[in-house]
């Protein structure tokens, strides 16, 4: 149900009504006629105790990190630290204002500033600019400043993005929205990038490679250093796709393989809250080459007297940058997040962040290797998550990956990510995270069994789940087909 | 086991092609909207616009993936399926009628390149 559903002419909210005023006219005398809105706002007559009522009922059938276990390949979904929160919402923060006056906000640029550094160095890159607004904003931002750099040489032959077919969809999106086209390397059957054909398709044409590394596959690519030389005497450059960076954080740096550029995902890597169409964070980082690029503005310091002044810095101060990205500097409330989630972890916990998230995915791996499910790579030793098909259980038994998944909530796991990459058929692709503990990990392993056991002896409980949750199996075809997102008042 | 009809050639990349007076119709195999699962959308290549052997000509979306389109021979696209448009499904139901778009080839050799019923359905056992 819709809150707008338990909508009644003349209910409202008290809590928004200023005692002694029956209502307050609006003042629009400021606005011209030709601007101001023709029919009033459609918003829902509710009482406070209706809606508060309404979204915690919403958020109890959330199923979600907190509540369940959410082994979601590719996406990271690690708990987030209370204490982030917390402190991000000290009201130092909370009452700045992006407008505000520079001496007024020391204490958030100096924490801009140290995050700015602390990404630097997880990276070894140059420079970092904390602006792009989201994953995706900061993949766009890091294509654009390649094209910069190849412009600024006048290298304007450059027309084509490499991008590997186990890459993730926004790569060639990124590529194409900055007017790349985009031409595909192969994967070989170990997961690493098929050099020859890499080496016949890299040109004076080339602008650049995106790669993940670890790959989406779950293995590391163990040619990357030919791959940066290959690149780099063609002309092209690298980026670094920071999805996956969780598996290698304090181990090895995207700057010491040779790329050029990389977005981090801070709603990964560094455990701010995920989307749900919120405020995101995409850090773009840059080795010394593409740094003259990056979006603007970014946090500079100042030694001014024995005193630390940070200020803004924009176009004066960075010219050859791509330019900025939004209005103010990104979304700083997520941005802190990140910041006193690496502060709390410092440099050995950051490493533990590896070590766990690598160990706990080999141990699922291998458990579950045993229990007689088929890994698509089983030759190679995972990083942060591996692949298993069930090619063979949709073959034999009728029941596919996606089957497996919707029956795994009514076992309390979230579903792994399902038939991604799109190389491995029937796929879940499965990232523990290092938050889980032993025993999470166990039960799932007990739940993957039982589901076998069920797909062999009475599929029927697999392909109708899930039975226990507040909604049974979604028509997702006619979900596609009739897209219905909007609510419109009906008179 | 999907259906391979004997008459119709093949594409590795899973569209059947259907040669008719020097030109080619074109859609994608039952075991291809098989492994596809339920289709909800199909973006289709534009009329008249000059194509390569395996280029890419369009986009199938299902429920679990997006995929490409490939042309299995070279030449210029002069029809298209527009009725996909509203119903995407009747790739899943009838593959073998629900074309998707049709080719002039630049050469009629080009046919003799493509798997007959027997290697395709050697390419999909294999899968």
């Amino acid at each position: 149900m819709l809150i707008f559903e338990r909508s009644e002419a003349g209910r409202f909210n008290s809590a928004q009504r200023i005692a002694g005023q029956e209502s307050q006219a609006l003042r629009l005398e400021g606005i011209p006629q030709a601007m101001r809105r023709k029919n009033s706002l459609q918003l829902p007559e509710v009482s406070e105790l209706q809606s508060v009522r309404h979204y915690t009922q919403l958020s109890q059938k959330n199923f979600s990190i907190d509540t369940h276990f959410y082994p979601l390949g590719s996406c990271t979904m690690k708990y987030n630290p209370r204490g982030c929160n917390t402190l991000a919402m000290l009201p130092g923060f909370l009452g700045r204002h992006p407008a505000g006056s520079e001496q007024l906000g020391q204490g958030v640029m100096a924490s801009l500033y140290d995050l700015q550094e602390i990404l630097c160095e997880v990276t070894g890159m140059k420079a970092t600019s904390l602006s792009p607004a989201a994953g995706a904003q900061g993949e766009f931002a890091g294509v654009a400043m390649i094209r910069a750099y190849h412009d600024a040489r006048g290298d304007e032959t450059r027309n084509e993005i490499l991008v590997p077919d186990a890459a993730h969809g926004t790569n060639p999106a990124s590529a194409v929205m900055c007017g790349y086209a985009v031409k595909e390397i192969p994967t070989n059957s170990e997961g690493d990038v098929d050099l020859d054909a890499l080496r016949k398709v890299v040109g004076p044409q080339t602008a650049g490679i995106m790669l993940t590394n670890p790959s989406t596959l779950g293995v590391f690519e163990r040619k990357i250093e030919e791959i940066a030389s290959i690149l780099h005497q063609a002309g092209g450059l690298l980026y670094y796709d920071g999805a996956n960076l969780n598996a290698i954080l304090g181990k090895t740096r995207p700057g010491d393989m040779g790329f050029d550029v990389i977005h981090i995902n801070v709603h990964k890597t560094f455990s701010t809250p995920h989307g749900g169409g919120g405020p995101g964070a995409g850090p773009v980082v840059a080795n010394e080459r593409l740094a003259p690029y990056l979006p603007i503005p970014m946090v500079g310091e100042e030694k001014i007297g024995g005193e630390t002044i940070y200020r803004w810095l924009g176009e004066e101060d960075c010219p050859q940058s791509i330019g900025r990205l939004s209005a103010w500097s990104g979304n700083v409330g997520v941005l802190l997040r990140a910041y006193i989630y690496a502060r709390m972890l410092g440099t050995e916990g950051m490493e533990r962040v590896a070590n766990y998230s690598v160990l706990n995915a080999n141990y699922l791996m291998k458990r579950l290797q045993k229990a007689g499910f088929t890994l698509a790579i089983p030759q190679r030793r995972a990083t942060h998550e591996f692949i298993v098909t069930l090619k063979r259980e949709a073959k034999e038994l009728g029941v596919s990956a996606m089957d497996f998944a919707k029956r795994l909530l009514d076992y309390g796991h979230h579903a792994p990510t399902t038939y991604f990459p799109l190389l491995v058929p029937e796929c879940l692709l499965i990232e523990p995270t290092e938050t889980e503990d032993r025993e999470t990990l166990d039960a799932f392993v007990e739940a993957m069994v039982t589901i076998l056991g069920e797909a062999e002896n009475s599929p029927d409980q697999v392909k109708g789940a899930p039975w226990t949750l507040p909604v049974r199996r979604l028509d997702d075809v006619r979900a596609a087909r009739e897209l219905d997102l909007n609510w419109y008042q009906r008179d | 086991m999907s259906e391979i009809p004997a008459d119709l050639k093949y594409s590795k990349s899973h569209e059947w092609v259907r040669e008719e007076g020097g030109m080619i119709t074109v859609g994608i195999t039952d075991h291809a909207q098989e492994l596809l699962g339920d289709i909800v959308f199909v973006e289709l290549p534009e009329v008249g616009g000059e194509i390569d052997l395996d280029g890419e000509c369009g986009v199938i979306e299902s429920v679990k993936a997006a995929s490409d389109l490939y042309a299995p021979m070279a030449g210029e696209i002069v029809e298209v399926n527009e009725a996909l448009a509203d119903s995407p499904e009747s790739i899943n139901e009838t593959p073998y009628d629900a074309w998707v778009f049709r080719i002039k080839p630049t050469s009629s050799d080009a046919l003799e390149q493509l798997l007959d019923a027997a290697a395709y359905t050697e390419v999909v056992e294999a899968e």
